[in-house]
C-alpha cells in the first residue's frame, strides 16, 4: 500500500535535505566570511531559495500539484500571481504572529522578516505546490480526517514540525549562556530548519509505519 | 545620618540629583588631615531597619528580617547603642522613629519623628534642624545621632530625577557645612548614607547603586595623622563602622560584630599619647580579632553551619597570631606593618566565612515540607480528575481521615515533649496534615479501584487521567512549561514575557485543535467531503460559522491585548537595556503639562469603558430591571466609584506649587475622595453580598401590549417547557405554575392570581451578574491603588477576561454542538490553565516585580496622605495592590463555569431564528435543574485552578531549595518564592471568596423560588 508514494517521497525528501546542505556549504566557499551565525540572514535567503527551487520542481515535476480544469495560459499565469501574492501575505503574516509573540516591533524587524520568509518558505510554498492558492484546502488539510493523499499527510507532519522547531527555538532567547546561536533570530530559525529536516525523515517513516491504517475517503 | 545619600550624589554630569553635596569634595581637598570620603556599602537588604541594625549590631543581616521593615521589634542582640548605656555615655537621638523602637528605653534623650509618610519630605528633617544645632552646643550628650530622612522620601515619591531631590540635596549641603563649623576639637563627625537607591529612587535590593552609600568622616582637629595612601580601603563595608566607633570611643565591641576596625582613624605609632585619639592600630586591630574569634567559636558551636575545615583553619590561624602579637609586646616594638596586615587577613576571611554560610539550612524540613507541598498538589489533582467518582461514593468518609490526622499530631506534640522537651509546632502541623493527605489519597485509589471493579466498562474512563497521552496534552504540558521556567533565573527574570509566550501559545491551540476535530468550519460547506460528520438537526452550519468567526474574534481580541499588555512592564535592578513603562510613573511625576494631560485623558477615558462595559454587559442580559441591592449599586455605585477615582486622580496629579490659594482643597481632597471611594467600594460590595439577586419578574397583567416587551424576549430566561424538562423537579413547577397562572388569567376565572408570573428577565444570568459586577466594582478599587497609567493596563485586563470566557464559551458550544451534550458542566483544564497563567501575566502587566524593590509602597497612602498609625491597614493595601490581578482573578474564577450557559442564548437564536421556546432559553438555571452536578463541577474547577497555582508554588520552593546555593538565590529565586507563595494565598482566599459568593446567590435562589411558589417547598 502506498509503497510507489512512499518511495516518490523518500527521494524528494532526500535532494530536499541535500539542497539544503548545499546551500550551507556552497557560499561558504563562494562567498568570503560567511558562516551560519555571523551572515545568518544570507544564510536564511540561501537556504529558503534553494528549498523553494527545489521542492517547486519536484512537485511540478512529480504532477502532485492540484488537478485544474482549465488549462488555458491565462489561468495557470493568474494561478502564479495569486501563488506569489499568496506567499507574500503569508510571509506578512508569519512576521505579525512573531511579533505578537513577542519579537520586537521595529529594532530588528529584517531579522524578524528574514525568519517569516524561511517559514514561508518551509511551509507556505509546500502548501502552495500541492494545493494550490487555495486558503479553504489549506485549511481543510490541517484537520483529522482532511488529508486525502500520502501527501497529505505528509504535509501536515511536516508543517507542524516546522512550526514546533521555530517555537521550541524561542526558548533559548532568554536564558544568559551568551552564546552567539541566542541571537535573535537565529535559535528560531534552526529550530525550524532541524524541524523540517526531521520532518522530512518522519514522516516517511510514520507513514510507512502506519500504512495499513491508513486509508483516504476520497481521491 | 542621611537616609539615601548616593555615593555618586557628588558627580560631574548634571542631574537634578547629583553635584549637589559638594561640601564633602571641598573638604576632602581642602582638608585632607581632617577628613575622609568613602564609599560605603550595606550587605543587602537595603531597607533603613535592616541598615540600622547593620551598623549597629555588625553582623549581617538575615533575609527575612525585612518583614519587620514596617514592624520593627526592638533589637535583642548586643550594639552599640546599648554599649554606650552601659559606659555610661548620653546618647541623644533625633530623626527617624525606627530607631526609637528599635532601641526603646535606651536613648538619653530622643526626638523621634515619624517616618512612613514617604509624601512628607519636611517634618522630620525640620524638626532636627530645629533641635541639632542648640543640642551641639549644649553640653549634654556624648554621642548625637541625627537621623534626616527627607532625601528618602524625596527618592520614593518624587525619584531621583526631580527638583525636589534638588533641593532637599543643597538644604543637606547647607547643614553639613553648618555642622562642620560648629564641630568642637574632640569630636568626630561622621556623615553617612545608610543605604543608595536606584534610578527610580526606590532601595531595598541587592544592586550596587541601591548598596552603596558614602562614608565622610571629619575632625576639626587634624585627625588623620597619615595622608590619604594608596592602602586605604577602597570600599567600607558597613559593619566596619562598629568595631571602628566603639573602639574610638573607648566601649566594647558589640558581641556578634564581624567587622574590621577602619585602620586610618588610629594612630600608626606607639600607645595613645593622647585620649582622644584612643588605641593604635596594631592594638585596635588586636582587640577586634580577640572580639571577632570569640564570637566566631560560640557562633560554630551553636549554629554548625561553618565547615570543620575552615574552622579549623581560621583557628590555627589566629593562634598564629596571637602568639606573634604577644611575643611582639614582649619585644616592646609598637608598629609592625607585616602583622597588621595579616590579622587584617584573619578579620577578611572570619568575614567572608561568615557571609558564606550565613543563611544555614535545614534540609530535612525543607524535604519534609517539599513532600507535604507536592502530596497536596497530588490531592488537588486526584480531586479535580475524580470528583464524579468520588463524590458517586458516598461514604467517602473525610472525618475519619481528618480525626485520624489529628490524633497523629497530637501524638508527634506528645513524643516531642517526652523525648525533647519542648514542642515543635511545625513538626506536628507537618505530621497533621502529611497524614490526613495520605489518607485522602489511599482512600481515593480505593475508591477508584472499587469503582473499576464495579463495572468494568467505566473503569477504564475513570483511570484514564493517569496516562502520559492525558497528562502531555496542551494545557498540562503548559503548566509544566512554566514549572520548569520557574527553576532558571534567566526565566524568572523574564517571567513577565515567558508567561504571556505561554497564553499565547496555549490559546493559539484552542482553534487550532477545534480544527483539527473539524469543528470550527461547517462540515457541509466542505464540498470536497460530505458526509464524514453527519449533519445533525443540532449544528446547522449557520450556527457554527458564528460561533467560529466569534471565537476567532475574540481570539484576535485576546493576543491584542496580549501584546499591548506587554507595554506596561516594568523593569528589574541591572536590567541595562530593559525601559520601564512611561505608565508606571504616577502623575504627580510627570514634568511636561502636555503629556500629563495626554496620560491622564487616556486613563480617565478607559476608566469610562471600564464602567460602561460592565454596565453595558448587565443591562444586554437583562439584569439592570429589579430594584435590588446588586441592581443599586450597579446603576450608582459603579459610577460613582468611577467619579471619585478619576476625580483623585485628578487632584493628586495637579501640580502643589500651581493652584497655592486651592491648596487647603485640595489636600482635603486628596483626603476624602480616595476615602469615599472606599466608603462606596465596601457600601457595593456589601450590598451584592446582602442582596445578590437581579431577577426582575413581571406580573404580567391583563392587558399587556406588545410594548411591555421592550427588552426583547432573549432577555427572558424560563419562559416555558419542554416535555423532557419535566422529568426534573423544581424548575418545571415553576414553569407550570406560571402557565397555569397565565391560564387563569386569560380564561378570566374569578380571582386575581396577585402571585409575579411569566417573565422573570435576568433570571438566566443570575450567577453570573453579581459576580462580574463584584469583580468589577473590586477592579476599581484596586484601580484606584496603582499609578493613574495603569487604568489601561486593567481595561485590556478586562479585555483579555471576556475575550477568555468568550473563547471558552465558543468552543464550548462549538464541541457540544457536534456532539451529544454531555450533561456536565465540567470546564476543561485548557481555559483553567489559561486563566491562571493570565494571573500571573497581569501581575507583570500591572507594573509588578517579584522583587522586592519594585513593590509600590506608594499604595499605601492612598488616601491616607498623612501616614497611618497601625501596620495592618498599610500591608493590606499594599498587598491589594501587589497581587490585584491575582484576586481579579481568583474572584472571577467561577465565572468559567457559568459563561458557557450565558452564551448559549447566543448561540441558538443563529440557528432558531426566533428560538423564544424550547430548552435553550434556560442558560444558568441549567445549575439548578441539576445541583449535584452543579456543585461537583464548582469544585473540579477550583481544585483545578489551585492546583495550578499549587504547582508553581512547589516549583519555586524546588527552585529555592535545590538552588540554595546559586549565585541568585537572594536576588532572584528567594523573592520569587515569597512572591509566589504569597500570591498563591491570596488567590485561595480570593477563590474562596468567589465561590462562596456563588453559593450566597445560590441560597438566594432557592428563596426566590420558595417565595415565589410556596408548594415547591414541600
Amino acid at each position: 500500500m502506498w509503497d510507489h508514494e512512499i518511495r516518490a517521497m523518500v527521494s524528494t525528501h532526500a535532494t530536499i535535505a541535500l539542497s539544503v546542505l548545499v546551500a550551507t556549504v556552497v557560499p561558504a566557499a563562494l562567498v568570503p566570511g560567511f558562516s551560519v551565525y555571523g551572515t545568518h540572514l544570507l544564510w536564511i535567503y540561501s537556504v529558503s531559495g534553494a528549498v523553494a527551487a527545489v521542492s517547486v520542481a519536484f512537485f511540478w515535476l512529480l504532477g502532485i500539484s492540484p488537478p485544474t480544469r482549465k488549462h488555458t495560459l491565462g489561468y495557470k499565469l493568474s494561478r502564479l500571481i495569486r501563488s506569489c501574492l499568496y506567499f507574500f501575505l503569508s510571509c506578512l503574516f508569519f512576521h505579525t504572529v512573531i511579533v505578537l509573540y513577542g519579537a520586537p516591533l521595529i529594532d530588528s524587524a529584517l531579522e524578524t522578516f528574514s525568519l517569516a520568509v524561511l517559514l514561508s518558505s518551509l511551509t507556505t510554498l509546500r502548501c502552495l505546490c500541492m494545493l494550490g492558492p487555495n486558503l479553504q484546502a489549506w485549511i481543510r488539510v490541517f484537520s483529522r480526517h482532511g488529508a486525502m493523499s500520502v501527501w497529505d499527510t505528509c504535509l501536515q507532519i511536516t508543517v507542524a514540525l516546522t512550526v514546533l522547531g521555530a517555537w521550541v527555538g524561542a526558548f533559548a532567547i532568554p536564558l544568559d549562556w551568551g552564546k552567539p546561536w541566542q541571537v535573535w533570530p537565529i535559535s528560531c530559525s534552526l529550530g525550524a530548519m532541524l524541524g523540517y529536516l526531521s520532518g522530512l525523515v518522519a514522516a516517511p517513516a510514520w507513514i510507512r509505519y502506519h500504512r495499513k491504517q491508513l486509508t483516504y475517503k476520497c481521491k | 545620618m542621611i537616609d539615601f545619600a548616593r555615593f555618586d550624589a557628588n558627580n560631574t554630569s548634571p542631574m537634578p540629583f547629583e553635584n549637589k553635596l559638594r561640601v564633602f569634595e571641598e573638604t576632602a581637598s581642602s582638608r585632607p588631615a581632617q577628613c575622609r570620603l568613602y564609599p560605603f556599602r550595606a550587605d543587602p537588604p537595603t531597607t533603613t531597619m535592616q541598615r540600622i541594625k547593620g551598623f549597629t549590631t555588625g553582623s549581617l543581616p538575615t533575609f527575612v528580617d525585612i518583614s519587620n521593615n514596617f514592624a520593627s521589634n526592638a533589637i535583642s542582640e548586643d550594639n552599640l547603642i546599648h554599649q554606650f548605656g552601659q559606659v555610661g555615655k548620653r546618647v541623644v537621638f533625633m530623626g527617624d522613629d525606627t530607631w526609637e523602637s528599635l532601641f526603646p528605653n535606651k536613648f538619653y534623650r530622643s526626638l523621634p519623628f515619624p517616618s512612613f509618610n514617604l509624601k512628607d519630605l519636611h517634618t522630620v528633617d525640620n524638626g532636627i534642624l530645629q533641635n541639632l544645632y542648640t543640642t551641639m552646643v549644649g553640653d549634654e550628650w556624648d554621642v548625637l545621632v541625627a537621623h534626616f530622612l527627607g532625601v528618602d522620601h524625596c527618592g520614593h515619591t518624587f525619584g531621583p530625577d526631580h527638583p525636589a531631590m534638588a533641593d532637599k540635596l543643597i538644604q543637606m549641603d547647607g547643614v553639613i557645612r553648618s555642622v562642620i563649623e560648629r564641630v568642637q576639637n574632640d569630636t568626630l563627625l561622621v556623615v553617612m548614607g545608610d543605604h543608595g537607591m536606584t534610578d527610580t529612587g526606590d532601595h531595598g535590593g541587592e544592586s550596587q547603586k541601591e548598596t552603596d552609600a558614602a562614608l565622610f568622616l571629619y575632625s576639626s582637629a587634624p585627625f588623620f595623622p597619615t595622608p590619604p595612601s594608596q592602602n586605604e580601603p577602597r570600599v567600607v563595608p558597613q559593619t566596619d563602622l562598629v568595631p571602628t566607633l566603639a573602639l574610638l570611643l573607648g566601649v566594647p565591641i558589640p558581641y556578634s560584630s564581624v567587622g574590621q576596625v577602619l585602620l586610618p582613624l588610629f594612630p600608626p605609632h606607639g600607645p595613645a599619647q593622647d585620649a582622644v585619639t584612643g588605641p593604635s592600630q596594631l592594638e585596635a586591630l588586636w582587640i577586634n580579632a580577640k572580639q571577632v574569634n570569640r564570637f566566631l567559636a560560640t557562633y560554630s558551636v551553636m549554629a554548625k553551619g561553618i565547615p570543620p575545615e575552615t574552622l579549623a583553619l581560621l583557628k590555627d590561624q589566629f593562634e598564629n597570631l596571637s602568639s606573634e602579637y604577644l611575643k611582639f609586646i614582649k619585644e616592646g616594638r609598637s608598629s609592625s606593618p607585616e602583622l597588621s596586615v595579616a590579622l587584617q587577613a584573619y578579620l577578611t576571611s572570619v568575614r567572608d566565612t561568615c557571609r558564606a554560610t550565613w543563611a544555614h539550612f535545614n534540609p530535612l524540613k525543607m524535604v519534609a515540607g517539599l513532600i507535604i507541598l507536592a502530596l497536596a498538589c497530588l490531592m488537588c489533582f486526584t480531586v479535580s480528575e475524580m470528583s464524579f467518582a468520588l463524590v458517586r461514593e458516598h461514604n467517602f468518609r473525610l472525618k475519619a481521615g481528618v480525626l485520624v490526622a489529628l490524633i497523629v499530631g497530637v501524638c508527634v506534640a506528645a513524643g516531642q515533649l517526652l523525648s525533647w522537651g519542648y514542642i515543635e509546632l511545625a513538626w506536628c502541623m507537618a505530621a497533621t496534615a502529611f497524614t490526613s493527605e495520605l489518607f485522602f489519597l489511599c482512600r481515593s485509589y480505593q475508591s477508584k479501584s472499587s469503582a473499576v471493579v464495579k463495572n468494568g466498562a467505566k473503569g477504564p474512563k475513570s483511570a484514564s487521567w493517569m496516562t502520559p497521552h492525558y497528562l502531555l496534552s496542551p494545557p498540562l504540558l503548559v503548566t509544566l512549561l512554566r514549572c520548569a521556567s520557574l527553576l532558571s533565573d534567566s526565566y524568572v527574570i523574564a517571567e513577565g514575557r515567558v508567561v504571556t509566550f505561554l497564553v499565547f501559545s496555549l490559546a493559539l491551540c484552542i482553534p487550532l485543535r477545534l480544527n483539527w476535530d473539524g469543528l470550527l468550519l461547517p462540515a457541509s460547506q466542505d464540498p470536497l467531503k460530505p458526509t464524514l460528520l453527519v449533519p445533525s438537526p443540532a449544528s446547522p452550519p449557520l450556527t457554527v460559522k458564528k460561533e467560529g468567526s466569534t471565537l476567532v474574534a475574540f481570539f484576535a481580541l485576546l493576543v491584542g491585548s496580549l501584546y499591548l499588555s506587554l507595554f506596561f512592564h516594568s523593569c528589574r535592578e541591572g536590567q541595562h537595556t530593559c525601559q520601564p513603562s512611561p505608565f508606571l510613573t504616577s502623575l504627580a511625576r510627570v514634568k511636561d503639562n502636555q503629556l500629563k494631560n495626554i496620560f491622564y485623558i487616556l486613563s480617565v477615558f478607559s476608566l469610562g469603558v471600564w464602567t460602561y462595559l460592565l454596565r453595558r454587559c448587565l443591562r444586554y442580559y437583562g439584569n439592570l430591571n429589579s430594584s435590588g441591592g446588586t441592581v443599586f449599586t450597579a446603576r450608582w455605585i459603579l459610577p460613582l466609584l468611577s467619579v471619585c477615582v478619576g476625580l483623585h486622580w485628578a487632584v493628586s496629579a495637579s501640580p502643589q506649587d500651581s493652584f497655592r490659594n486651592l491648596a487647603e482643597l485640595i489636600n482635603l481632597a486628596q483626603l476624602a475622595l480616595p476615602r469615599a471611594a472606599y466608603c462606596l467600594l465596601g457600601l457595593g460590595l456589601a450590598l451584592i453580598w446582602l442582596d445578590p439577586l437581579t431577577v426582575f419578574v413581571k406580573i404580567r397583567p391583563a392587558n399587556m401590549t406588545k410594548s411591555w416587551s421592550v427588552p426583547p424576549p432573549r432577555y427572558r430566561a424560563s419562559t416555558s417547557i419542554s416535555p423532557q424538562a419535566e422529568l426534573h423537579h423544581l424548575i418545571p413547577q415553576i414553569y407550570q405554575r406560571m402557565r397555569r397562572s397565565l391560564d387563569d388569567e386569560t380564561s378570566g376565572g374569578g380571582e386575581v392570581d396577585n402571585r409575579p408570573a411569566v417573565e422573570a428577565y435576568g433570571l438566566g444570568t443570575v450567577y453570573s451578574a453579581p459576580l462580574l459586577l463584584f469583580c468589577g466594582l473590586l477592579g476599581l478599587g484596586l484601580l484606584q491603588l496603582h499609578p493613574e497609567g495603569m487604568a489601561l493596563s486593567f481595561l485590556l485586563l478586562l479585555f483579555e477576561m471576556g475575550a477568555l470566557l468568550h473563547i471558552h464559551a465558543s468552543s464550548t458550544t462549538l464541541c457540544d454542538l457536534h456532539r451529544v451534550y454531555s450533561g456536565g458542566f465540567n470546564v476543561p483544564w485548557t481555559p483553567v490553565v489559561l486563566w491562571s497563567l493570565a494571573a500571573t501575566q497581569f501581575f507583570h502587566a500591572t507594573g509588578h516585580l517579584a522583587s522586592f524593590t519594585s513593590i509600590h509602597w506608594g499604595a499605601a497612602f492612598v488616601g491616607f496622605p498623612n501616614g497611618h498609625t497601625g501596620t495592618l491597614l498599610p500591608a493590606s493595601l499594599v498587598i491589594l495592590n501587589t497581587f490585584a490581578s491575582h484576586i481579579m482573578f481568583a474572584v472571577g474564577c467561577p465565572l468559567l463555569l457559568f459563561w458557557p450557559l450565558v452564551c448559549e442564548v447566543r448561540g441558538s437564536k443563529g440557528g432558531k431564528g426566533s428560538g423564544e421556546e424550547g430548552e435553550d432559553g434556560v442558560m444558568e438555571m441549567r445549575l439548578r435543574e441539576k445541583p449535584q452536578r452543579f456543585s461537583l463541577a464548582l469544585l473540579q474547577l477550583s481544585t483545578r485552578y489551585l492546583f495550578i497555582q499549587g504547582v508553581q508554588v512547589f516549583a519555586s520552593v524546588c527552585a529555592a531549595a535545590i538552588l540554595r546555593r546559586h549565585l541568585m538565590v537572594w536576588w532572584v529565586f528567594a523573592p520569587k518564592l515569597m512572591f509566589e507563595a504569597s500570591g498563591f494565598l491570596v488567590s485561595c482566599v480570593c477563590l474562596l471568596l468567589g465561590v462562596s459568593l456563588v453559593l450566597r446567590v445560590d441560597v438566594a435562589v432557592g428563596h426566590f423560588f420558595k417565595r415565589l411558589i410556596p408548594d415547591a417547598s414541600r
